[in-house]
């Protein structure tokens, strides 16, 4: 009965996204109306410049954001994880937490506002584009990258820090040596949900983006509306074989470790 | 020193003094302040009064990396992304040691430690006396003047325990560091210790060598913590015959003997109640008139009185330890 | 110094822009760039209540803030009704084959969220799969109204918002101790019984956080709506949208945000308070 529930989501989840990945091969024009095999659309979005002019500028964006957004992250999560209760702290925690529970709509409408407030009071920056893109997505990716951090620095023993310093390391030493290998993980999964979350926004990026800044998924969004193309499923299918190559190294990636790592004897 | 949380009173105006290459035990049960005076001799924590001295140097303002104190914890604290070898080495790197003489003391440390063979391994990959012995190989590494040892063998099982420990003591007679270990385990602290500290809440109970603590344990508190000994008041139902007039007397279960007749001093007529036979020795529960429950133990050969029966315990006055208090 | 690091990102990322919009729901709409007067300037206060009137007072704002509300709880319900059963399925799986399930879980994810909103618009739409099919198997003469309804918007709602339900259901599900229930069942209770009074009270947290992961963003939704809803489905997301880049007026569409803004608190306080408890 329990895996009647798992099988059934897991149909649902992925029904449609089978039959896209189906169609993404057919040579019709009309989405999901077989027309004989074909790689004509993967052709097609290989030639459509706006869209791949759309994603590399994403690219670039979502990565400046994740790096950005694991800075800010970092410094959030260590804050709220080790200053103990300061005065302020519990603002603190909910401005840290509030990009997480916010409508993409509100945060993309306050983000802007604030943009043209600051516009109108210093004129920087001149205009909307990928800079204030780059801003937005790293002020919604540091939120979800505290709370990774500051979960990792909870679950952390003090006692590892303790015997660094009693080593004769000086703070900093402490941080560099012991500290952030340790939390390297939560860093590199925030990194990763940041980059995703940035790759995927529609409607921040709609909001605070400006002429000549459009990122794929403004640029898709524009396009769905005007009409379904059979692009999206190719689209869809190299993005999904991009995730599913990704995922599988990494299990196999932890597959090999676990193994290297296993004790051939113990004491 | 005097160190206080809120209101509770963790350790009150205590003096300890540990002479060079000694090695010293602390022994106390849980909330009795031991941890917390390892803590503050490590730096990890500041007294609210007092002064911490190492080789005649005030060092209570110094962070932990400052100090010529290692600590070896509980838990061990194993850096777990760094394999033994360079567990060891870390705190010799921080010392701006050169690669080849760090190369070199870390051989030395493994070699003294058997730990050959385990160099490349990961902490998670090692049993618990491999990881015990690599916290200690780190903890030797820069050789400190003072090596603080939290709880060091409470991790391990109990058939290593013994052996761990008298490897300890031969490591630290070989090092010439002085070593304070702290311990709920009176047996451990007894035999691995020159001198045993035993706190009380906040407070040092009695700092003397283990022969001297066992035998002749200053108060009530002492006596009733290092356990099995039998408590008498000096006014209490059993007329007593010492040497030294004292509030109450220890008195070992081993110094008391079952007896024909009950002597008029240093003696009781008892009924058994329980009677457990433990190997090298039985342990008879005794209770006399007025409600004083004895604990007597019997070496193996004696004969054995049955529960129920009836029988004349006696001492020697020697065997009557007094108390302060 | 960290802290104030802190502070700063914090000032300028979120406490500062969420103050610009509670500030401009007083503003006033102009024609000009940008088109709106803010509540301040030098000389002072010159701020209006008109786009709050205009909220509270219309029945659009009002129904369309209901409607999102209702859709919203619709979603996160299903979600969390069907994401328990998955997260029991996989919690209950081998530990080794736990990874692969959560990861077919999460994998639909990175097909990007409007890609997989057009795959429902594909089949549900006169001319797509589903139309398509039913009509050349013979079960119906002309295509169904699929696209363009509540049913659609839902339907494309729970397949984006599922995997969020499922995850922190999983993680809590996990982690629990089977003992308990070993006891339940032992003590007598059936199975149905095992469920409701250890199970769930014990997950209590992780259904309320897998709510609310799913209900907030559906409540805010502007893509879903937009694509697959018809166009009467006006929810408060589409309506700041359009207040915003359609009618330009930039005070209500601030003060419909304060105002969704303040009706989501009510269920994230309530959520912290389970949650600390």
């Amino acid at each position: 009965m329990k895996r009647a529930a798992l099988c059934l989501g897991l149909f649902f989840l992925w029904a449609p996204i089978a039959l896209m990945v189906a169609y993404a091969f057919s040579d019709g024009r009309t989405p999901y109306i077989w027309g004989g095999l074909s790689l004509r659309w993967f052709r097609a979005l290989a030639g459509n410049e706006r869209l791949l002019e759309a994603a590399w500028l994403s690219l670039r964006i979502a990565a400046a954001a994740a790096t950005l957004a694991t800075l800010l992250g970092l410094v959030l999560g260590w804050v709220l994880a080790r200053h103990g209760p300061f005065r302020g702290r519990p603002l603190f925690g909910a401005l840290a937490g509030a990009p997480l529970v916010l409508p993409e709509v509100v945060m993309g409408l306050s983000f802007l506002m604030l943009i043209v407030g600051l516009q109108g009071l210093t004129g920087w920056p001149a205009q909307r584009g990928a800079m204030t893109v780059w801003l937005a997505h790293s002020a919604l990716g540091m939120a979800f990258v505290a709370v990774l951090v500051q979960a990792r620095l909870a679950a952390l023993d003090p006692r590892l820090e303790e015997a660094a310093a009693d080593l004769g390391a000086g703070p900093f030493t402490v941080f560099r040596t012991i500290t952030l290998p340790l939390i390297m993980p939560s860093l590199l999964a925030g990194w990763g949900l940041a980059f995703t979350l940035s790759l995927d926004d529609v409607v921040l990026a709609s909001f605070v983006s400006g002429p000549g800044a459009t990122t794929l998924p403004v640029h898709l969004f524009s396009a769905l509306r005007l009409g379904l193309t059979p692009e999206a499923n190719a689209l869809a299918t190299l993005l999904l074989g991009a995730a599913g190559a990704l995922l599988l190294v990494y299990a196999l990636a932890a597959r090999w470790r676990a193994r290297v790592e296993t004790p051939s004897s113990r004491e | 020193m005097t160190r206080r949380f809120g209101a509770a009173v963790a350790l009150d105006a205590l003096s300890l003094e540990v002479g060079a290459g000694e090695f010293v035990a602390l022994l106390g049960g849980s909330g009795s302040g031991k941890s917390t005076l390892l803590r503050l001799v490590a730096g990890f924590d500041r007294p609210d009064a007092g002064r911490i001295l190492l080789e005649g140097k005030d060092i209570t303002a110094l962070p932990p990396q400052a100090r010529d104190v290692a600590m070896m914890f509980q838990s061990y604290a194993l850096f777990p992304h760094m394999d033994v070898a360079a567990n060891i080495a870390y705190g010799l790197r921080r010392a701006g040691m050169g690669g080849r003489d760090i190369a070199a003391r870390v051989a030395e440390l493994v070699g003294l430690l058997r730990l050959e063979g385990l160099e490349r391994r990961r902490p998670s990959q090692l049993s618990g006396g491999q990881q015990q012995r690599v916290a200690l190989a780190r903890a030797l590494a820069r050789r400190p003047a003072l090596v603080l040892l939290d709880e060091p063998l409470a991790a391990l099982d109990a058939g290593l325990r013994e052996r761990t420990g008298l490897e300890l003591r031969a490591l630290q007679r070989r090092t010439g560091a002085s070593f304070v270990m702290v311990t709920h385990d009176q047996a451990e602290a007894l035999a691995l210790a020159d001198r045993v500290a035993l706190l009380d809440t906040g407070r040092i109970a009695q700092f003397d060598t283990p022969r001297a603590l066992y035998e002749r344990p200053a108060t009530r508190a002492v006596a009733r913590f290092l356990g099995a000994a039998n408590i008498l008041e000096a006014d209490g139902p059993v007329p007593l015959d010492a040497a030294t007039p004292a509030p109450a007397y220890a008195l070992r279960p081993e110094r008391i003997a079952l007896r024909p007749t009950v002597p008029t001093r240093n003696g009781t007529e008892a009924m058994v109640e329980e009677v457990a036979f433990r190997g090298a020795d039985t342990l008879v529960l005794a209770r006399a008139p007025g409600g004083l429950s004895l604990r007597v133990v019997l070496v193996a050969g004696q004969a054995t009185p049955e529960p129920g029966q009836r029988v004349a315990l006696a001492w020697e006055a020697s065997a009557l330890a007094p108390l302060s208090a | 110094m960290t802290r104030a690091a802190g502070w700063l990102a914090l000032g300028v990322l979120v406490a500062a822009p969420l103050l610009i919009v509670l500030g401009m729901g007083f503003g006033t709409a102009t024609s000009g760039v940008p088109p709106v007067i803010p509540p301040w300037s030098a000389s002072g206060w010159q701020g209006s209540l008109e786009a709050w009137g205009l909220v509270l007072s219309d029945p659009y704002y009002r129904d369309a803030l209901w409607q999102s509300l209702r859709l919203a709880f619709i979603t996160a319900t299903l979600c969390l009704v069907l994401g328990f059963g998955m997260a029991m399925g996989i919690a209950a799986a081998p530990p080794a084959r736990q990874f692969t399930w959560l990861a077919l879980v999460l994998l639909p994810f990175w097909t990007g969220f409007l890609l997989r909103v057009s795959a429902w618009v594909g089949l549900l739409r006169d001319s797509g799969w589903v139309n398509t099919m039913l009509m050349k198997l013979g079960l119906i003469e002309a295509p169904l109204r699929l696209l363009h309804t509540e049913g659609a918007m839902i339907l494309g709602m729970v397949h984006a918002y599922l995997p969020f339900a499922v995850l922190p259901l999983y993680a809590s599900l996990a982690r629990r101790d089977l003992t308990l229930e070993e006891a339940a069942a032992d003590l007598g209770a059936g199975r149905w019984r095992v469920l409701f009074t250890i199970t769930l009270p014990l997950a209590a947290p992780a259904l309320a956080a897998a709510f609310l992961l799913v209900f907030i963003p559906a409540v805010g939704e502007v893509v879903i709506p937009e694509l697959l809803g018809g166009p009467e489905a006006l929810l408060v997301g589409r309506a700041i949208w359009q207040e915003f880049f359609q009618t330009l007026d930039w005070p209500a569409a601030a003060a419909l945000a304060t105002a969704l803004l303040a009706l989501l608190l009510l269920p994230v306080a309530a959520f912290q308070r389970l949650a600390a408890r």
